[in-house]
């Protein structure tokens, strides 16, 4: 009966304080992503121009938790299969703070261009077998300064 | 030293290729880490230890790549890629490699 009052509050806690914290994580992102607009950024492996440019390597990376409540409907949601909506926003969310980090080493850098940026994913795996402690995002690229 | 994930340096001439040179570091964390992520994973939200934690063994595993371009007589390093792999419950292994070049 303990337990499962324990299991209902780390629930509720989970959603409760993980949606107040998703969303002004999102308006943070939301404000930066307009505030760096200006720095462009390329998936290609050649920069557009060929002009003789600085060039410098930049990265941004970032740990991230899933909340409780989460874990737990994800885990339900893995019984049927199909999409875990709540993964998708916290990966989401990850991915874009990773590139506004990257983005910020290369305006301090006085950078207006990245290129060849590369994406990567690692996930920490927890002392339990199966678990899991976060997930590491990494965004890098070149940057071409002046 | 010039690092980058480009293949050409605009302006440049690759004078010399000098093969492949890598740098590796293999990171654990700490039992206080540990704690406060196991607090954060109820709330969810950046785990700022083990943002730092990674960020450092990237950039070492990047200077000792540097470090072994130094010592083929290198200039610059291209092509530079990373990547990270758990070895064991809270340990991963940091690579970085690219191709040392000497750029004329």
């Amino acid at each position: 009966m303990i337990d499962l009052a324990i299991f209902a509050a780390l629930v509720v806690i989970g959603y409760v304080v993980g949606r107040i914290l998703e969303a002004r994580h999102y308006r943070s992102i939301r404000e930066r992503e307009q505030a760096y607009g200006n720095i462009m950024m390329f998936a290609s492996r050649f920069p557009p121009t060929l002009d003789p440019l600085r060039q410098d390597l930049v990265a941004g990376s970032v740990v991230v938790s899933a909340d409780y409540f989460k874990v737990v409907v994800a885990r339900l949601q893995g019984i049927v299969g199909g999409r875990l909506k709540t993964y998708e926003s916290l990966l989401d969310r990850a991915r874009r703070e990773a590139i506004l980090r990257m983005k910020e080493e290369a305006r301090a850098r006085g950078a207006r261009m990245i290129v060849n940026v590369k994406f990567q994913t690692f996930s920490i795996p927890g002392r339990k077998p199966g678990s899991l402690v976060g997930v590491e995002m990494l965004a890098y690229g070149t940057a071409l300064l002046g | 030293m010039l690092v980058t994930n480009l293949e050409i340096v605009p302006g440049k001439r690759v004078g010399k290729h000098l093969g492949l040179v890598q740098g590796s570091t293999v990171r654990s964390k700490h039992v206080g880490k540990d704690i406060m992520a196991g607090l954060k994973n109820i709330v969810g939200g950046e785990l700022k230890g083990y943002t730092d934690l990674l960020k450092e063994a990237r950039d070492e595993a990047t200077q000792r790549m540097v470090k072994q371009a130094e010592t083929v007589g290198a200039n610059a390093v291209l092509n530079v890629r990373y990547s990270t792999s758990s070895i064991t419950q809270g340990a991963a292994e940091m690579l970085a490699y690219g191709t040392a070049v000497f750029l004329e």
